[in-house]
């Protein structure tokens, strides 16, 4: 056990939270709270009801003034959660808020244990027991002031991104916007229209759009992705490459020759979610922002054969550049929001679904385009020979959705989107439309009521899974149809329902490359690979990482109500940021003992935040304490062990470590310190 | 959690069952009466049957002719979106409905007895002899089935595709004492 | 060539019912090189009976077989039957996964002083073990007489896919479709190919039998197939056996030869029918073997779809 000193001036509280039944339902915390009075140096210790009330908050203020507290600890949830609550009530009463710790007894204790309420019991008080040992050794700490910058980075241009850069705009403030296609609009602008007012989404959207290019305080960089990102909140360094449209925005017009004499016929993966053709030089959709085409040179002649540059040849502002390389450019942000959306879930991997086999199988987002007015058909809806009226449809829900084979969530929106598709299939083609679901959720504003808007246009709902669609038919009526295999579970009845067309409301997936994005920005991915908010209910749109917001798809299925509201939402707090100008970073962080440095420079390559640099003239390595992140790679990874990590100290963790081993089966351990004065609730 | 609740119908179905506790996530989809080769003859769906055994309906559910109506051709249980073992879980009620004399249809569970009768008997199985005593004891009622099944056995001897004599393995004596040993294990289970 | 030999488990169906399958299977083992050799004194693996009735008798049954050939040092074990294959790989699994039945299974197994543990001996369908271990260019370089001018459907059944497939797709596998294709012959589309036969329903409810074998049976011929290509000795006798009684049933005139892909790859390889065990069928192979040409036929240009016509998808990988 670490030797207390017996003359110590050290006075400790320690309060131990009920959280109202969540861990006093397993934790007896008024025992906890006695044991903890016998800890070396508690002058003062309570159990409370709701720490994190103005009452519990309060009463830790009170005592430290009333008894001269030094030091102070609190059991209760995650430091996540208030860590900065209590660390704020420290500061009020003039305790340097770095001279508190926070045992977290909720998730660690009582809510892993719900059966086993001594083992719960014994873990708390032994939690307790190390932030008390812990708190001991803490030091002052000053957090470090630093200036915000006003520009902003938003990266994804989908209507998440632009509405979130149209508020911080319009409130005076710079946004670049980064959107890795060659327009911004993202999978809103595919759409035909919108649910459940059915207004067209192309009307509400290129508005938007087009404020967005022509904005002075919007900076857009299309057909670009972010490369690195370094800095910290108020002062991130951000490199983006611009990869190279092969087209001079500054000569071209958009006139649209060069894609007209284009030679290249391509199947448009992208906006035409492959049921459309592209050229090899192409603009996405008519109303794309920019207006510029570019060059797909993985399927140009010019690329493959050196021969061709039909493009170059009737442009008449010469503003074809076959060898434009890419540009690379570093931007200052003060902070980031991402809003990268979702991708469509691959039909193909349900294979008993026939998708890429049976040719009259759509994706949802293939229908949108085939229903929509600047899409291939022009808006006429079509088996795939792009003649033929189908005569019955079928809409299949849950498409790679709650199902743990794919994807265990709901994806929110296909519930909506499949009514929205049996009411377009109805008005225009007067067609069958049955309708196969698990379970209908039409649970916001105006939702239900469309719902019963689609039942009364005559639509057939069958609720089941679909287990099948197959060509294999058994009887002469299903020749040549597509045969949809279901239980019917509302009459427990096997069904077979030949159809002409199947539409596959496919999932909404994380954007394959979400981990490695998530990365990049130092933010997290849940287990289904979206980004993870910060607090689910309290701070939807803020993520772990101080200056990264997220909104939109890629925090989770949404539809655009909820995707809007969420822009506007990060906006609003990034606004909040800015206004303050300036920002406290937390004081966590390495520094080196120069004198004792040898200069082997070991840790400079380690860090991975480049913070460490080496001083030739001094021969010693020297962190920025600005870049720093304070964790700590470079203090294991010094040979000489002269690194230290502030508020992480090798006597910090080692106290620590001799608290956690306190023998809690004890009636009380042995108290060393002052002696008490007071036990139980105020 | 009250662990100490008396055990339901459901609870010891899922226990007889490996991996049975999954039977509890059932979304009631259909997935399973929708996937099911032979879904159209059975009585009850398996969704339904899940539904039945959770609200305790054990006398329905066991005689139920789902499970005999099972093919195992486990197209439910890699379908399923809660991967819950559906084909496992038809074999545990086939256990029961056997066990607790609730199936009053023979005709299956004779073909079953019959099969595993010459596997404990010689260790493999014997074609012609489940053809003759399946067909002879339990066929006799449908003379015409039995007729035709008669002449494929006459034309599967023709194309000498079945043995007139068993095979046994060397060592039955091995077997024996795994499948007794096997069946006193099974036995004491059942007691618990 | 050096013989590699494999722990065999060739199940009772393939002593006498298709006992074509055995021979075939021999003959194509001797053409690539390696040799069957049975696991010693195997039992029957109870097929879907044991398991229905009583099932740590049925585990226990099973394990038998895995425990002897643990015993003779086995590290895998080839079983040509598809509900075999099932049955030895689903112990294995099961004793793997569930400590319970790990522990009776090996308590039952004491009693004939035997004992398995699983994960030891390596289950695999004699299918994927020449297609993976030799392989179609193997396969290729023996073929002396292409089968030209042949539509095949390649049934796969439900028990080598499912319930999950490390192999090939559970729903639509594609591997046998690629041996009928590098053997000459063409397969036919064939969205039934792991419907299930039915398997031993033919006993207890024919009629749901011979619903679900006409099923296959007309859509392989939907899709043209001169024959089905079958990996299962259950399957064989469900669709070629039964394949009549389907026909008086749906008032149909179906008469497509059901054989067994080591008999396919074995005429490709050029031994002669009888060598195969061709002649135990009960829809007779000759017009097939007839119809087998010299030349591979000419290309069918594909069918020029409209101008209109929309692409079919394509998705990023």
């Amino acid at each position: 056990m670490t030797e207390i000193r017996e003359q110590s001036e050290k006075r400790v509280g320690v309060y131990i939270c009920h959280c109202g039944h969540n861990i006093a339902g397993t934790v007896d915390v008024e025992h906890v709270a006695e044991w903890a009075y016998n800890l070396p140096h508690v002058v003062i210790s309570r159990d409370n009801r709701f720490m994190c009330a103005s009452t519990g908050q309060e009463q830790v203020e009170e005592d430290i003034k009333e008894y001269e507290l030094t030091h102070v600890v609190v059991a209760s949830c995650s430091p996540h959660m208030h860590e900065k609550t209590f660390r704020g009530a420290c500061a009020r009463a003039g305790l340097n808020p770095y001279l508190f710790e926070m045992a977290n007894i909720r998730e660690h204790a009582s809510w892993v244990h719900p059966n086993d309420k001594d083992g719960a019991t014994n873990k708390a008080k032994a939690l307790v027991s190390a932030a008390v040992y812990r708190v001991l050794q803490h030091e002052p700490l000053t957090p470090m002031e630093v200036e915000i910058r006003p520009e902003t980075l938003i990266v994804g241009g989908g209507i998440a991104g632009i509405q979130a850069a149209l508020e911080i705009a319009s409130a005076g403030y710079h946004v670049y916007m980064v959107e890795r296609e060659p327009s911004i609009g993202g999978h809103m602008a595919q759409l035909d229209k919108t649910f459940p007012t059915l207004d067209c989404s192309a009307c509400i959207l290129t508005p938007k759009m087009f404020d967005v290019g022509s904005h002075p305080n919007i900076t857009m960089m299309t057909y670009a992705e972010v490369e690195s990102v370094d800095g910290y909140v108020g002062n991130f360094t951000v490199k983006v490459r611009k990869k190279s449209k092969h087209v001079r925005e500054d000569q071209c017009t958009g006139c649209g020759t060069c894609w007209e004499k284009c030679p290249v016929k391509v199947i448009d993966t992208e906006y035409e979610a492959s049921l459309g053709y592209r050229k090899a030089i192409y603009r996405p959709f008519p109303q794309a922002v920019p207006k510029y085409p570019v060059i797909d040179i993985e399927n140009c002649t010019y690329y493959k054969t050196g021969k061709c540059k039909a493009c170059e040849k009737f442009c008449q502002r010469n503003a074809i550049d076959f060898d434009m390389p890419d540009e690379v450019v570093e931007i200052q942000v003060g902070n980031i929001l991402l809003a990268t959306g979702y991708e469509l879930f691959d039909c193909r991997r349900i294979p008993q679904y026939g998708y890429g086999r049976l040719e009259n199988v759509y994706t949802s987002m293939e229908f949108e385009r085939l229903v929509n007015a600047t899409g291939p058909t022009e808006g006429k809806i079509t088996l795939r020979d792009g003649e033929t009226m189908p005569k019955s449809v079928a809409i299949i829900h849950c498409v790679g959705s709650r199902d743990k084979n794919h994807n265990e969530y709901c994806s929110a929106i296909c519930c909506m989107s499949s009514l929205k598709f049996a009411h377009l299939v109805m008005e225009k083609t007067g067609a069958e439309v049955y309708q196969f679901y698990i379970d209908m959720r039409p649970i916001a504003k105006g939702y239900e009521e469309f719902y019963h808007r689609i039942l009364e246009e005559g639509a057939n709902f069958i609720r089941g899974r679909v287990s099948e669609i197959t060509d294999a038919a058994h009887v002469p009526e299903e020749e040549g149809k597509l045969i949809v295999i279901a239980e019917d579970t509302l009459i427990g009845r096997q069904r077979r329902v030949p159809v002409d067309m199947v539409i596959l409301s496919a999932a909404l997936e994380p954007r394959h490359d979400a981990a490695e994005v998530a990365h990049l920005f130092s933010v997290g991915c849940g287990n289904t690979g979206f980004f993870t908010e910060r607090h689910p209910k309290l701070d939807p749109v803020a993520t772990m990482t101080e200056g990264v917001y997220i909104a939109g798809a890629c925090q989770g299925p949404k539809d655009i109500p909820d995707t809007v509201a969420q822009g506007a939402a990060a906006a609003a707090r990034i606004l909040s940021v800015i206004s303050q100008r300036r920002v406290e970073l937390e004081p966590v962080r390495a520094s080196i003992d120069e004198s004792r440095c040898s200069g082997c420079r070991i840790c400079n390559n380690m860090c991975p935040y480049g913070a460490i640099a080496y001083l030739e003239d001094l021969a010693v390595s020297r962190v920025n304490p600005a870049l720093c992140k304070g964790c700590g790679t470079c203090v294991a990874a010094c040979p000489s062990q002269i690194i230290t990590g502030a508020h992480f100290t090798f006597d910090q963790l080692m106290a620590e470590i001799d608290g956690i081993m306190v023998d809690v089966h004890t009636a009380a351990p042995v108290r060393v310190g002052n002696q008490p004065i007071k036990v139980g609730e105020a | 959690m009250n662990t100490s609740r008396p055990q339901t119908f459901y609870d010891r179905v899922a226990k007889a069952t490996p991996g049975g506790e999954l039977l509890g996530q059932c979304l009631q989809c259909g997935s399973c009466g929708g996937s099911c080769p032979s879904g159209p003859d059975m009585d009850h769906t398996p969704r339904a049957l899940f539904a039945m055994i959770r609200a305790g309906l054990e006398d329905e559910v066991l005689r139920s002719n789902a499970p005999w109506y099972c093919v195992s051709c486990f197209s439910c249980t890699a379908r399923c979106p809660q991967q819950i073992p559906i084909t496992d879980i038809m074999y545990t009620l086939k256990q029961m409905a056997i066990q607790e004399g609730h199936y009053d249809h023979p005709h299956a569970t004779k073909f079953s007895e019959t099969f595993i009768g010459f596997v404990e008997q010689r260790g493999r199985s014997f074609e012609f002899g489940l053809a003759t005593r399946y067909h002879l004891f339990h066929l006799i009622q449908h003379p015409t089935q039995m007729l035709k099944m008669g002449g494929m056995g006459f034309n599967m001897l023709r194309r000498n595709r079945l043995a007139l004599r068993p095979k046994s393995i060397q060592n039955m004596d091995q077997l024996s004492a795994i499948l007794n040993e096997a069946k006193a294990i099974a036995a004491k289970e059942e007691q618990v | 060539m050096t013989n590699k030999t494999y722990a065999y488990y060739p199940g009772c169906s393939l002593q006498h019912r298709s006992h074509a399958y055995e021979v075939s299977n021999n003959a194509v083992a001797k053409t690539l090189g390696f040799e069957l050799v049975e696991v010693d004194d195997w039992n029957c693996c109870g097929a879907t009976e044991m398991f229905s009735l009583n099932r740590i008798p049925a585990y226990s049954l099973v394990a038998r077989n895995l425990a002897r050939a643990e015993e003779a040092g086995s590290e895998e074990v080839i079983a040509a039957c598809s509900l075999c294959f099932l049955n030895l790989a689903k112990t294995d699994q099961h004793m793997k996964k569930f400590a319970k039945v790990e522990h009776k299974v090996n308590q039952a197994l004491a009693a004939g002083k035997l004992h398995y543990d699983p994960g030891s001996v390596r289950v695999r369908h004699l299918l994927e073990m020449v297609l993976t271990d030799y392989g179609l260019n193997t396969i290729k370089e023996y073929t002396k007489r292409p089968l030209y001018g042949l539509t095949l459907a390649p049934y796969y059944g439900c028990l080598l896919a499912r319930p999950n497939s490390v192999f090939d797709n559970t729903e639509q596998p594609t591997a046998m479709d690629h041996l009928i294709e590098a053997l000459g012959a063409k397969a036919a589309p064939f969205s039934m190919k792991t419907y299930c036969c039915g398997g031993h329903m033919t006993q207890i409810s024919e009629a749901t039998a011979l619903e679900m074998i006409h099923k296959i049976v007309k859509n392989a011929a939907d899709g043209g197939a001169d024959a089905i290509v079958t990996v299962c000795p259950m399957c064989q006798l469900n669709l070629d056996v039964y394949q009549g009684y389907a026909n008086q049933l749906f008032e149909t005139e179906f008469e497509i030869p059901v054989m067994f892909f080591s008999q396919l790859i074995g005429l490709a390889m050029g031994f002669a029918p009888k060598d195969l065990g061709f002649g135990q069928e009960f829809i007779s192979f000759s017009p097939l073997l007839e119809k087998i040409q010299e030349i591979p036929p000419a290309k069918v240009k594909p069918e020029r779809r409209s101008k209109q016509a929309l692409p079919m998808p394509v998705m990023p990988e």
